[in-house]
């Protein structure tokens, strides 16, 4: 008697979700450290961090998602109501009353929003044919359905048409009916709402935010995540800073300020002024001017930048992922669809040309190194030397009186060999095939490639995404040093404000596809980070 | 591997079975010279990445109006034979191009597409055969006087003016050294031409196409140059076969030459996206030394003449074993 009331006692006390020392890692890159999470019944947790951080990975764990266990699993502790839990599939968090509302829209787009709302679990009426056949042969029971998915609607403070069909909607009540579906959930507990306003126009936003604070009062507890921290103030109990994979604040929101979770999110070091080698010269002549230029590419939408690039500096360009920064290099090199103007030394650059772009002495290294930066079934050597061959014509030897000209293995093999000492690429030969390669080799070899071009203009394009410490810095160096030495004008982009902030003389921070501003590299983060969050208008 | 194994046990076999070895080894040297130009015609569009050329028939069926035309023009003896390779390759071009142009609206699923390419050239010969306006008596039907012959004897003409071009006899094995050259002169061109910048740039197309955007170079145009180049060479792959031969064969018969080819190719160790010569060499042997040496080795064994079911058995076979060995690359 004594112990089951005991018993009873402690799963009245334990916290609805409890997650101990967490640890993540894919493929040796520690991505999760020591998390440790308490959230109890019906409190709204705000969930921030860069982009990175970790929180993905962590939403990921505690929802069984299939990446998890394909690339080794977990360490920790995941408690439920106390007890011990491992979801294998998100079907059995779903059982466990686990509900997540994705980025990206999971509905049916000819389904009417109802039908969205009770997918799978829809009320149903036994007929004839079901009786003798199974229940696999059962109708829907439409009017049950309209009542349970306008309840959920209810629950939520909005008004949506439930008969209207999915692809007809605005963007907001498309998130809402993703919500109303988790909603529609008898066994919900736990709701984990990945950037839900992100898509959301303001007033729609603030009525989320609503319906968020009613969920909470009814008992169910929301993970919240966010960019907009405003939204995190308003709306959450507790607020839980991620950085680099570790919890770096857990505080509660009345407590701070938007500021601060900045600080918090953005770098340990907030104090410590970027490198002391950074030149910012205002007289420098510029080098490229950018006006109104847009880049259709999916994700990072450009919709109107316009930035100048001075003489021989390393220009930074920041921000949050999806705002547009990757697209700049992308569309100015050709290889997404781009309109404006790009004008190089006087020189007027044509959009979507990626050989005049090459001609002009331009040369870019994409973010995306196993997709257009290698070719990754093939050596170092072609690696490194293909783009001089075919733009400027190097490393070709004529043969018969210039009738032919042939690859001068000899040349090419010189040219790998050399930077391959240079930058250090760990590799058994220059004969290796790109994808025997580690990340960060793969990413010298691609800079090795630009390097091969001689160029006076280069774009970097995340040069440090996916690759570990040690390389990062070789990785950083090189490019500072082959830009202090020849004098090369480098454009940087990157998510990692530290980074450019090391690196970089100026760093632009891009916001809503536009240049939000542009900073010295040493003002202080919290600067940085409140550009970042700016809605630019 | 196996293949190699079991085509070797086959030559020691033949002998203790009573068949006939220089004869079958005459048989396998010139069956490789009739088809290795047509295992040749893979090649560049393997690495431009437009995969295994499955309408091969659209190239080969331009080789057959050079071939026709040729003879319909009265040139005989070697000249015809010339004659028949030029009047063919403007139509290899102007085809290749189309093929070209359509293969690059469908990236993805060129082999898919390539197989209907073939097939539906084939069928449109087939009426064409029949109401082009040629006249020669020796093509021509013999009752109504048009409409082509499904069997074209080429005596007279060009048969086996390769083969026969400086033939070397080593006791019964003889040496087609004609043919054999010419091979040796478009593979060793091919290789050459892999060499060259365009070469380079072809190679890295079908590595990985956005790699070469990036690098300015234009995908679509290597690509149908890399079309153009395989259709031109199963033309004069089908020259070379049917000199050997002695015949040229019409309407459906082209309709099967497509999957020999790839699957020598295959057997040779190529991938969907990477090949070399010695793959076509090496692919090529194998694959027409099967042929050709099962089925009477076969028939030696079991005393019964089956030879045309084996044959069609070991070929087929082959070609099934061929294309569950393609292995793609890493993307």
């Amino acid at each position: 008697m004594i112990t089951d009331e005991d018993g009873r006692q402690m799963s009245q006390k334990a916290p609805l979700l409890e997650m101990k020392n967490i640890q993540k890692e894919f493929f040796g890159n520690q991505v999760l450290t020591d998390i440790n999470l308490i959230l109890k019944e019906g409190e709204v947790l705000g969930l921030v961090g860069e982009n990175g951080a970790g929180k993905s990975t962590l939403m990921k764990i505690l929802f069984g998602m299939d990446v998890i266990r394909d690339t080794g699993g977990y360490g920790g502790d995941i408690l439920l109501n106390g007890e011990k839990t491992d979801f294998k599939t998100p079907f059995e968090a779903l059982a466990a009353g686990i509900g997540m509302v994705h980025q990206e829209f999971s509905l049916i787009p000819g389904f009417t929003a109802t039908e969205n709302i009770l997918l799978n679990r829809e009320p149903k009426k036994h007929s004839v044919i079901s009786e003798v056949f199974g229940e696999r042969l059962d109708v829907l029971n439409r009017k049950q359905m309209t009542e349970k998915a306008d309840t959920s609607i209810e629950k939520m403070g909005v008004k949506i048409d439930g008969s209207m069909v999915i692809h007809d909607m605005p963007v907001g009540h498309k998130q809402f009916t993703e919500i109303a579906r988790e909603l529609s959930k008898d066994q919900l507990k736990l709701l984990i709402l990945d950037e839900p306003t992100a898509v959301l126009t303001e007033k729609e936003a603030e009525a989320l935010l609503d319906s968020i604070r009613g969920m909470a009062s009814r008992g169910i507890a929301v993970i919240f995540i966010t960019h907009r921290l405003q939204e995190i103030l308003d709306v959450c109990d507790r607020v839980v800073v991620m950085r680099d994979g570790y919890v770096v604040q857990d505080v509660l929101s009345k407590e701070t300020n938007v500021t601060e979770i900045t600080r918090w999110m953005v770098g340990r070091n907030v104090d410590t002024a970027a490198k002391a080698e950074i030149r910012d010269n205002p007289d420098a002549p510029i080098t490229m001017s950018i006006r109104n230029l847009w880049v259709d590419m999916p994700g990072e939408t450009v919709r109107n930048v316009t930035l100048d690039v001075r003489e021989g500096e390393i220009l930074g360009i920041g921000g949050l992922a999806g705002q547009g920064k990757l697209g700049i290099p992308n569309g100015i090199m050709g290889l997404y669809d781009a309109g404006g103007e790009v004008i190089l030394r006087g020189q007027r650059i044509p959009l979507n040309e990626p050989r005049a772009c090459l001609n002009a002495s331009m040369a870019f290294v994409s973010e995306d190194r196993r997709g257009v930066g290698l070719l990754l079934d093939e050596t170092l050597e072609w690696n490194i030397a293909f783009p001089a061959m075919q733009i400027q014509n190097k490393f070709l030897k004529p043969y018969l009186g210039g009738l032919i000209k042939w690859r001068d293995e000899k040349a090419i093999h010189d040219i790998t060999q050399r930077y391959i000492d240079e930058l250090a690429i760990k590799c058994t030969s220059s004969k290796q095939k790109a994808k025997e390669l580690s990340g960060g080799n793969q990413q010298k070899v691609c800079l090795a490639k630009a390097f091969a071009l001689e160029p006076g203009f280069l774009f970097v394009s995340e040069p440090t995404r996916g690759i570990d410490v040690g390389a990062k810095a070789l990785v950083l160096e090189a490019l500072k040093k082959f830009n202090r030495e020849s004098g090369v004008t480098i454009v940087m982009i990157s998510s990692e404000l530290e980074e450019l902030r090391q690196t970089c003389d100026r760093i632009a921070i891009v916001s809503g596809g536009k240049v939000a501003g542009i900073l010295p590299a040493t003002e202080s983060a919290e600067q940085f980070g409140l550009l970042m969050i700016s809605q630019v208008k | 591997m196996i293949i190699s194994a079991f085509l070797l046990a086959l030559f020691i076999m033949a002998p203790i079975v009573g068949v006939d070895l220089p004869s079958q080894i005459t048989n396998v040297i010139n069956r490789f010279s009739w088809n290795a130009v047509l295992v040749l015609a893979m090649v560049p569009m393997v690495h431009s990445g437009c995969g295994l050329n499955f309408g091969l028939p659209l190239g080969i069926v331009s080789g057959l109006l050079g071939a026709t035309l040729s003879l319909e023009f009265g040139f005989t003896g070697p000249l015809s034979f010339i004659m028949a390779a030029v009047i063919a390759t403007p139509f290899a071009i102007v085809l290749g191009l189309g093929y070209g142009a359509l293969l690059n609206r469908i990236k993805g699923g060129e082999m898919m597409i390539a197989t209907y390419v073939g097939f539906s050239s084939v069928s449109f010969m087939c009426m064409m055969w029949l109401l082009l306006p040629y006249h020669k008596a020796d093509m021509v039907w013999g009752l109504s006087g048009k409409g082509l012959r499904t069997t074209i004897s080429l005596e007279g003409y060009y048969d086996k003016v390769l083969s026969n071009f400086l033939q070397i006899n080593i006791g019964k094995i003889s040496i087609p050294v004609g043919a054999l050259l010419l091979f040796a002169l478009l593979a060793f061109a091919m290789w050459a031409f892999l060499h060259t910048k365009t070469g380079t740039a072809m190679t890295a197309v079908g590595s990985n196409p956005t790699f070469a955007k990036a690098a300015g170079i234009k995908v679509n145009k290597i690509r149908m140059l890399s079309v153009v180049m395989s259709t031109w060479l199963a033309a004069i792959g089908i020259l070379v076969y049917v000199q050997g031969f002695g015949f040229i064969q019409l309407y459906m018969a082209p309709f099967y030459m497509a999957l020999p080819a790839v699957s020598a190719i295959l057997i040779g160790g190529a991938s969907v996206n990477k090949a070399t010569i010695m793959n076509v060499i090496i692919g090529t042997i194998l694959f027409q030394g099967i042929v050709t040496m099962t089925p009477t080795v076969m028939n030696s064994v079991i005393h019964t003449d089956m030879s045309e079911v084996i044959r069609v058995i070991a070929s087929q076979g082959m070609i099934l074993y061929a294309l569950t060995r393609r292995s793609e690359v890493t993307r």
